[in-house]
């Protein structure tokens, strides 16, 4: 049985090794070795990568500090929570009516929410350069009204790379919230109007509350992914506002300076696994107090 | 509580001038007739789809009553409570609480509360929360909240469990804090639907009597549903019997079950004999039957109507006398069923055409000695049975 265990478990271990732990080894291997001349990178242990991070290296030799790649860090983050929150608030309501529909008209309707994924990314993405971008469906319909006569375009700005970005991982946040009103108790929420709730008030103290586990799944979800992104800058941000994920595609691509793309990747990926540790220590404190108190 | 005081009506969000709900309370004593019913249900019926839940009905519940909607599942009791409490809507008719129609008002301002079948506590809140829930939707102040808190806590002997959540709580537990979250916030009315049907048996008839003392105790107006016939006959003060979605009768437990209105009744609540019988005679309250088992029998009726050939004998198992109890009418039969129930025996004897289950009480020395096959004198009385219309 032990051995069955061990050599039925062995290929999805090899899968794994493979295709995850090898690949993070070798990004953090070139992540601390030496730009080569022309690309690619040189075997030579070195944490300038790192460095180049936060500092630059002045005329002279000495280091600066440089805020630069900061700013586009900070950028990500918060473009990546300004979608998740954004997703939060747009999928709850979407959800909510969804589980109120009959159960045929549910099935075809989370079909439709998961639609999108049927589509390549790319085109998307790029259906909102057509919806967003000069003499667009948004600018010709405001010309036409006649309110606007010459506007800025609505492209290449950290709106539209935010509009993007929360139609892209919003299916992500509308599939865990529904799931978690669907299994809400409708009692409950009768409950809480025969003691004297409004709508608002069972809406603030009964349903939300009891849905956070399924917007807590929905937000790691739609950030992870956001912090990474790398089509939204470069279609809707036309390539001038930097992300992490462009940026990191930059290096390796027309920079040719790999071990710092390499660096970044990891900083990225430590992010990530930042909101992940934290939320799953919470999660582990909740049932560990759940655990106790009973 | 039973008498509650106007200081505490003050802080009920219907009290003041926005709501009508409070014009119903100040006409308290001067207006008898109104006083006197809590609830009133006015040709109301419900229509879901096509399928009718439930046909025109009228009745009252009084004030201080303990009253149960009792019937078989889909007879529209649960529904006659959902109306009042809010949920549905009737298609037909209204509802008057204390004399004031409460048609227009959503659940959250209806003085009513509900303790529902399975509880609907908030997992998330401690027990506490959940009873405070009401009171502070009410507004009421923090010192009042805590206090009317620990006083339902005390209520429902629950006050160690304050901080505790739902979830470890037993069921029996849980039933008591669903009863005083619903008692807390002083509702003019308290709806329980099937709130014992979750419990096993042992608990359920504890929690029965706990019912009905704390009915005693807050004196308030308990409208009840269940399905389960012994229920209702140990709890309530009336019991209104719904099947088909009607009405079959409204009375106290005695008269329901001594004087079913129809047969469906008759059989509904307690077990009985049914027998197709040819009215001989008929006056006002007594008619004259011709029976299966080759006698003639005389009983009481209660709507037979002049002309009707044909009627339903009903006589209870129970007052059937055997051998050495035989009274009134005897017939004399064999057993052909013996069925130890450790309390009382059933017998199922053929007499003539017909069978009759007859129980009996096992008591002291009196042993039994009927077998299958024996033969028994069978005592009909007069006042054992019922004629009803078919």
């Amino acid at each position: 049985m032990k051995d069955f265990r061990f050599w039925g478990l062995l290929p999805a271990h090899l899968l794994m090794m493979c295709t995850l732990i090898v690949p993070i080894l070798i990004i953090i291997a070139v992540s601390v070795s030496t730009r080569g001349a022309y690309g690619g990178f040189e075997f030579e242990f070195s944490t300038d990568a790192y460095r180049q991070i936060l500092f630059n290296e002045g005329w002279s030799g000495e280091m600066e500090f440089n805020p630069q790649y900061l700013f586009i860090i900070a950028r990500t983050a918060v473009l990546a929570g300004l979608a998740t929150l954004i997703c939060m608030v747009l999928a709850f309501p979407v959800a909510y009516w969804i589980t109120l529909q009959s159960a045929q008209m549910r099935t075809l309707l989370l079909f439709m929410v998961t639609l999108p994924f049927w589509v390549s990314m790319i085109v998307r993405v790029y259906a909102w350069l057509i919806i967003l971008g000069n003499d667009g469906v948004i600018e010709s319909a405001l010309r036409a009204t006649g309110l606007v006569e010459d506007m800025d375009t609505l492209l290449f700005n950290n709106g539209a790379m935010l509009v993007g970005m929360v139609y892209s991982y919003i299916p992500l946040m509308i599939l865990p919230v529904y799931a978690s009103i669907e299994k809400l108790d409708r009692a409950l929420i009768e409950a809480s109007h025969d003691l004297y709730g409004s709508r608002m008030t069972t809406l603030r103290r009964v349903i939300l509350p009891l849905c956070w586990p399924g917007l807590g799944a929905g937000a790691i979800l739609v950030f992870v992914p956001c912090l990474g992104t790398v089509l939204e800058p470069i279609l809707l941000g036309g390539g001038k506002i930097m992300m992490m994920g462009n940026l990191i595609q930059m290096q390796f691509g027309g920079a040719r300076n790999w071990p710092f793309g390499a660096a970044i990747a990891i900083t990225l990926m430590c992010l990530v696994m930042g909101v992940l540790i934290v939320n799953g220590l919470r999660a582990m404190r909740q049932a560990q107090l759940k655990a106790e108190s009973i | 509580m039973p008498c509650r005081s106007d200081a505490k009506l003050q802080n009920w969000p219907w009290t003041d001038d926005r709501d009508p709900g409070r014009t119903g309370l100040t006409r308290k004593g001067t207006d008898l007739e109104t006083r006197n019913k809590a609830v009133e249900i006015r040709q109301v019926s419900k229509t879901f789809g096509r399928h009718q839940a439930l046909e025109t009905v009228s009745f009252d519940i009084r004030d201080n009553e303990f009253f149960t909607l009792l019937g078989p599942s889909g007879c529209g009791k649960t529904t006659l409570l959902r109306m009042i409490a809010g949920f549905e809507e009737p298609t037909t008719g209204q509802i008057l609480l204390h004399g004031q129609s409460i048609q227009s008002l959503p659940p959250h301002r209806r003085r009513v509360n509900t303790v529902f079948q399975n509880y609907a506590l908030f997992p998330h809140m401690t027990l506490e929360q959940n009873i405070a829930y009401g009171l502070e939707n009410l507004g009421w102040e923090k010192k009042r909240r805590q206090d009317r808190t620990a006083e339902m806590l005390e209520l429902v002997h629950m006050t160690a469990f304050a901080l505790r959540k739902p979830a470890q709580l037993s069921g029996g537990q849980r039933q008591r804090i669903a009863l005083a979250r619903a008692l807390a916030p002083e509702p003019e009315v308290l709806l329980l639907d099937e709130p014992l049907s979750a419990l096993d048996l042992k608990l359920r008839q504890a929690m029965r009597e706990e019912l009905r003392q704390l009915q005693r105790k807050t004196g308030l107006t308990f409208v009840f549903v269940t399905h389960d016939q012994e229920e209702a006959l140990d709890m309530s003060d009336r019991i209104c019997v719904l099947g088909d979605g009607r009405i079959q009768q409204i009375g106290t437990p005695r008269d329901i079950y001594e004087d079913p209105a129809n047969r469906f009744v008759a059989n509904f609540i307690g077990e009985t004999n049914f027998f197709d019988v040819e009215i001989l005679s008929l006056d006002d309250t007594t008619a004259r039957v011709r029976t299966p088992m080759g006698i003639e029998m005389t009983a009481g009726h209660r709507n037979l109507e002049r002309g009707q050939k044909e009627a339903t004998l009903s006589l209870r198992p129970e007052k059937i006398g055997l051998d050495d109890q035989a009274g009134g009418e005897i017939v004399t039969g064999t057993v052909t069923g013996v069925n130890y129930l450790g309390g009382f025996t059933h017998y199922v004897v053929r007499v003539g055409e017909a069978d009759l289950r007859v129980s009996r009480r096992n008591a002291a020395g009196r042993p039994t000695t009927l077998v299958e096959g024996s033969k028994v004198r069978l005592g009909l009385q007069a006042e054992a049975a019922r004629i009803l219309g078919t």
